[in-house]
């Protein structure tokens, strides 16, 4: 277990490096930089840039360097924690990504939490219903789930909530609270605001996932050991969960891992519909003005979480799952 | 206890000659069973799947349809009409006042409601417009061949065919549905054959030699797939210049798609062709001399080729989607190329769900699709598995 874990620590770094020259090179490929686009918007204006601000702003983040140095400056900076300076915002990346990494992480554990109450159950259902009426009903709603693209969904029940319950459109918040520090009205704010999100992005997730464990369940099912148990006239409860739902749960921890990202993925084109305070909108801007620390940082920073969560959830397969262990460094 | 002599069976011997092979003889019906090819006996698991066969042939009727839009559509993909602007939805009457007319539709009455700025249009039951079938309209080349003006179906003279209504610049949104499934329905298929041919090669190349290549290979997989997907589009869409034409962002977004989903392929390739290649006529393909490419091209792959084309269809939704969501947030296709995202860009705003919700149409071709192909990936793959 020593071994592997330690393997599994050593291989994140190599990991981790590939991201980062990736992530580099994808900001670096637009022709021209910030500066670039900014000047010749002022220009567009009939404004002048101020040239020794730019001039200033390109030597502290050594434009002027050769790529190779903006990349070691970029990676050592990430290192010591500094995420570099968006100039879009004309503040440092950390103080503009800090409250909508919040909200996003409120809004990520809300999904994740939403994906698993109701996959476990329905999965379980449609297993062990097999071709009843019930199990077709919920296999289609999960197609259906799967197939409807969320940003259209996110309008819709946008819409529906505002004319049912008087949601205010768009946001996590009431307007009122925005800027506000947190109290218990605005807690209750964003929750009357989170299950929207937490519904669209979730949905898809959910449904691949009531398909998976159906399909584990019901091959765990088909085995001898269930046929003996049932056989020695155990409870059809204990058949159940005692040996075959634990077999079948394996996917549900190998998928944190994947979750992580489609959840991200997810969020990032709802919360552009739903107009979400977090970091989707955030990341389409700076592409598009090619405010390239705060995307690269930002777009780094969720890789490095997405490789820790498989690291976990990794971890969490072998502690669960003796053969997984035997096969050591195989990986994922 | 002894059975008397006149109750047993009589002695029988056959008179025919032995023939020592009637058992392995077989009818003509277990000859075709036992000797079909692979692919053949594919398609008869597939046709017992209902459910899949039923998604292939909608999805034939689609690509059938965006084949033949220019016939099928009523109006142009840019005609405008700028009287009818977010029209909506106009249905086709049979009868008229107890009479039968034919299919015709009624006229518009046109208002600005003041109170909420909505344009209101009302059915004019005065004025009757026949639909002509069959009928002369603007000129196009059918699949690009045949210059020809006849359409399918076309509005009465003088009067509108909105039959999915009509989007802020009065364009007939049946027709724009119909053209969109041209680009939407080919990025889907573009793409897979990209990712097909890069999970194929790069998936190959690990599997078969194993070792260090394998290693970063496997590493590089996991780079890419730990990746949130539609961020990682985002900025790979953002690289794309502005001043590119819409065919090339076309073509762009389509490697990008393509790019990403290689992953399982090269994943599915890989693992395959690690067992694959302990196998004895592989070992005999080498000591006859045969290159690795000869070997993993004409021995290794089609072994499980079925496998890959299910896998492939199975990821045909992905893109779609794909495209669909990118579109939509403005940076994937632009107009005046035309996809179903592109047209549901324009639903972006909940304006209109309150007040033009037909501008949401295009969505349901969109599901129509993924389902199908969903379904159909499903059939394909349980009908390529060979121990069911």
């Amino acid at each position: 277990m020593l071994n592997y874990l330690v393997y599994r620590l050593l291989i994140m770094i190599p990991t981790l490096i590939a991201i980062s020259l990736l992530i580099f090179t994808i900001i670096q490929l637009p022709p021209g930089d910030y500066f670039s686009t900014y000047i010749a918007e002022l220009q567009a204006q009939g404004e002048a840039a101020d040239p020794t601000k730019i001039e200033f702003l390109r030597q502290q983040y050594g434009f002027d360097k050769p790529i190779w140095e903006q990349y070691l400056f970029w990676v050592g900076g990430l290192l010591t924690g500094d995420l570099g300076y968006s100039f879009e915002y004309n503040l440092p990346v950390s103080a503009v990504v800090g409250d909508r990494l919040l909200l996003t992480f409120i809004v990520s554990l809300a999904t994740l939490v939403f994906t698993y109450v109701l996959a476990f159950p329905i999965g379980v259902w449609s297993a062990t219903h097999q071709y009843s009426w019930s199990d077709y009903t919920l296999t289609f709603l999960g197609f259906i789930g799967l197939a409807t693209p969320s940003f259209l969904l996110a309008l819709v029940l946008l819409y529906f909530a505002n004319l049912w319950f008087g949601t205010s459109v768009g946001g996590l918040m009431d307007p009122e609270f925005v800027d506000q520090p947190w109290s218990v009205a605005k807690f209750l704010s964003v929750l009357e605001h989170l299950w929207i999100p937490t519904i669209v992005i979730g949905l898809s997730s959910t449904a691949g996932m009531i398909r998976r464990l159906r399909a584990n369940l019901l091959d765990e099912l088909q085995k001898q050991y269930v046929t003996t148990a049932r056989a020695k006239g155990l409870h059809p409860v204990k058949a159940l969960v005692k040996y075959p739902l634990r077999m079948a749960l394996n996917p549900f921890i190998a998928d944190i891992g994947s979750l992580l990202p489609e959840l991200i993925s997810g969020a990032a084109v709802v919360s552009v519909v739903l107009s979400l305070p977090t970091t989707g909108p955030m990341l389409l801007e700076a592409l598009r003005s090619q405010d390239m620390y705060l995307a690269g940082s930002f777009l780094m920073f969720m890789a490095t979480l997405t490789v820790i969560g498989v690291f976990l959830s990794d971890l969490a397969l072998a502690a669960l799952d003796p053969r997984i262990r035997l096969a050591g460094g195989a990986g994922r | 206890m002894t059975v008397a002599a006149d109750e047993r069976l009589p002695h029988y011997a056959s008179p025919a000659p032995f023939d020592p092979y009637a058992v392995e003889a077989m009818t003509p019906e277990q000859e075709r069973y036992f000797m079909a090819s692979q692919w053949r006996m594919m398609w008869w698991k597939l046709r017992r799947h209902r459910l899949a066969v039923i998604s292939g042939a909608l999805l034939l009727f689609m690509y059938l349809v965006a084949a033949f839009c220019d016939f099928l559509a009523p109006y142009g993909l840019q005609t405008r009409n700028t009287d009818f602007i977010f029209a909506p939805p106009q249905r086709i009457h049979l009868w008229h006042r107890g009479e039968f007319v034919g299919p015709f539709t009624y006229g518009f009455d046109y208002r600005l409601d003041m109170r909420n700025l909505k344009r209101v249009y009302t059915e004019n039951t005065e004025r009757i417009y026949p639909v002509r079938f069959f009928c002369r309209g603007e000129s196009y080349r059918l699949l690009g061949l045949f210059e020809t003006d006849r359409h399918l179906i076309c509005p009465g003279e003088g009067g509108t065919l909105f039959l999915l209504g009509t989007d802020r610049l009065g364009r007939d949104l049946l027709s724009r549905i119909l053209y969109g499934a041209q680009i939407s329905l080919t990025i889907g298929l573009l793409g897979v054959a990209v990712s097909f041919i890069l999970g194929m090669v790069i998936g190959g190349i690990a599997g078969y030699y194993g070792g260090w290549t394998d290693v970063i290979v496997q590493r590089a997989i996991e780079v890419i797939q730990s990746f949130p997907q539609i961020p990682l589009w985002m900025a790979l869409a953002a690289i794309l210049p502005v001043t590119w034409s819409p065919l090339l962002v076309y073509f762009g977004i389509t490697i990008i798609l393509a790019l990403i989903h290689w992953t399982d392929l090269a994943r599915a390739v890989r693992s395959k062709l690690l067992s694959l290649r302990e196998e004895d006529f592989c070992t005999a393909a080498v000591l006859m001399g045969a290159s690795p490419a000869r070997v993993i091209g004409r021995h290794l792959l089609p072994s499980f080729m079925s496998h890959l084309i299910a896998s492939a269809t199975l990821a045909i939704p992905g893109m779609i989607l794909g495209e669909t969501a990118l579109s939509f947030l403005g940076l994937g296709l632009r107009p005046p190329i035309t996809s179903w995202g592109v047209l549901l860009n324009e639903a972006q705003n909940i304006n209109v769900v309150a007040l033009y919700p037909w501008l949401m149409l295009p969505v349901v071709p969109v599901i129509l699709v993924v389902l199908a192909f969903n379904f159909l990936g499903d059939g394909l793959r349980d009908a390529a598995d060979p121990y069911r």
